[in-house]
């Protein structure tokens, strides 16, 4: 077997401590992470169904409306989550928040001064289906100031919190936009080596586009991992 | 074989708290997981809490920390059913306690395997890390397990401390303090799993 099939491959991560990004120097650690051999790795996590979801979880443009449709570009996305040999994982849990059309977050702590939207929320879940698939709909996310430098701005995107089959395969990334100018100057997009930058770009999709309703945009993750390893939730 | 390459990851930002643990924030969004993994209604004997802060490079706590700690029940089994007095997965986000603590209510898990001692796994997310990193709560009580552990043989035996729990209170719950230091004199450990 082959026993760095299931390592975080650092390679394709961005570093613990990225000087672009200025909030790194002081909270990301500075000694070594300790490797665990691959025999020791926790191999068994909880596997999520259709419970751990509400029926408008996955439409973000339906689960904040309160007198009326949110503002914006209404957006399908949709992909695979896979792991590292194309094997399609179900019963995968995705979490995402966005800012809303105007680039602006319901979080408290957000005071950019863009308008918030009386029937958008920006937060939403899904399962994955048999073959790995998820999909939601939203409103096109706004690029907003940040404070790391001057004239910072980040990039459009939309934040993942996945979980895979087990401790090892959970996945907090953001999902980017094709074509997006700001992606040049965005420190946290550039922290990931460049090889693996793409991966965080999603395409768009005419054929996701759904008619007279929402653009299509496709974005495929993929998870640490050679083989359903087996688990239980019970 | 080729491979596929790994999505990478990125922060999780200063804003995750109404899509990650919403209910702690006061949003109205049901939150999958919370600081209760133990139902202390139906379980109380076995409730403890565990508690600290994240420290950064500076001695500061930080306030927009997102604390996820994962573990098996009494008896060895994930549990993410609802309703059956325990969930094995606890978020906490350090911004809504005054002194920003995280605190969850939970039990002292059975060890995993047999040759473990007892210990939760944690994750810790916050701005400025851009990919999460992995620690491992064990419990001062145990010493003699603890002295057998695989993965505390793995570490360095002067930064083990960084791994272990203290009691700080016995009654009427017992409560466990965990602190974490991202950089400085007292890092603390982080396991690449």
């Amino acid at each position: 077997m082959d026993t760095t099939q299931n390592q975080r491959d650092w390679t394709s991560h961005p570093p613990l401590i990225a000087p672009g990004y200025k909030s790194t120097i002081f909270r990301g650690p500075s000694q070594n992470l300790i490797t665990v051999p691959e025999l020791m790795k926790p191999s068994s996590g909880p596997i999520f169904g259709l419970e751990s979801v509400a029926p408008l979880d996955h439409d973000l443009t339906k689960n904040g409306i309160k007198n009326g449709e949110p503002l914006g570009e209404r957006i399908v996305v949709s992909g695979r989550v896979l792991n590292q040999h194309g094997q399609p994982l179900k019963n995968t849990l995705i979490e995402v928040w966005q800012a809303n059309a105007a680039g602006r977050y319901v979080h408290k702590r957000d005071q950019h001064h863009a308008p918030l939207d009386p029937n958008f929320f920006g937060a939403g879940r899904c399962v994955t289906n048999e073959e790995g698939i998820f999909k939601f709909y939203t409103i096109k996310p706004g690029a907003y100031p940040w404070g790391n430098h001057p004239n910072a701005w980040r990039p459009n995107h939309i934040h993942f919190s996945v979980f895979g089959p087990n401790i090892g395969t959970r996945l907090v990334t953001q999902m980017y936009f094709p074509g997006d100018p700001l992606l040049d100057y965005d420190p946290i997009y550039l922290a990931v080596p460049e090889k693996a930058r793409e991966r965080l770009i999603s395409s768009f999709d005419l054929g996701l586009t759904e008619e007279g309703f929402a653009l299509g945009y496709q974005f495929d993750i993929v998870l640490r991992g050679h083989h359903s390893t087996p688990f239980e939730n019970e | 074989m080729n491979k596929l390459g790994q999505t990478p990851s990125q922060t999780v930002g200063p804003y995750f708290a109404y899509g990650l643990t919403p209910e702690q924030y006061k949003f109205d969004h049901q939150s999958l997981a919370t600081p209760v993994l133990l139902d202390a209604k139906k379980n109380s004997q076995d409730a403890i809490i565990l508690r600290g802060k994240v420290y950064d490079l500076h001695g500061e706590a930080v306030d927009d920390a997102m604390i996820e700690i994962w573990q098996v029940d009494q008896e060895g089994k994930f549990q993410i059913k609802p309703h059956q007095g325990f969930f094995s997965i606890g978020r906490m986000g350090t911004g809504t306690i005054e002194g920003n603590w995280f605190e969850f209510t939970t039990c002292i898990p059975a060890a995993e395997k047999q040759d473990q001692a007892p210990a939760i796994h944690m994750i810790v997310f916050m701005r400025g890390l851009l990919s999460h990193v992995y620690t491992r709560v064990y419990f001062e009580d145990f010493k003699e397990l603890n002295q057998e552990d695989p993965y505390l043989k793995l570490v360095a035996e002067e930064r083990r401390s960084t791994l272990i729990a203290q009691k700080v209170q016995e009654s009427p719950v017992t409560i466990y303090e965990f602190n974490l230091h991202m950089q400085g004199e007292n890092e603390t450990v982080f396991f690449d799993y």
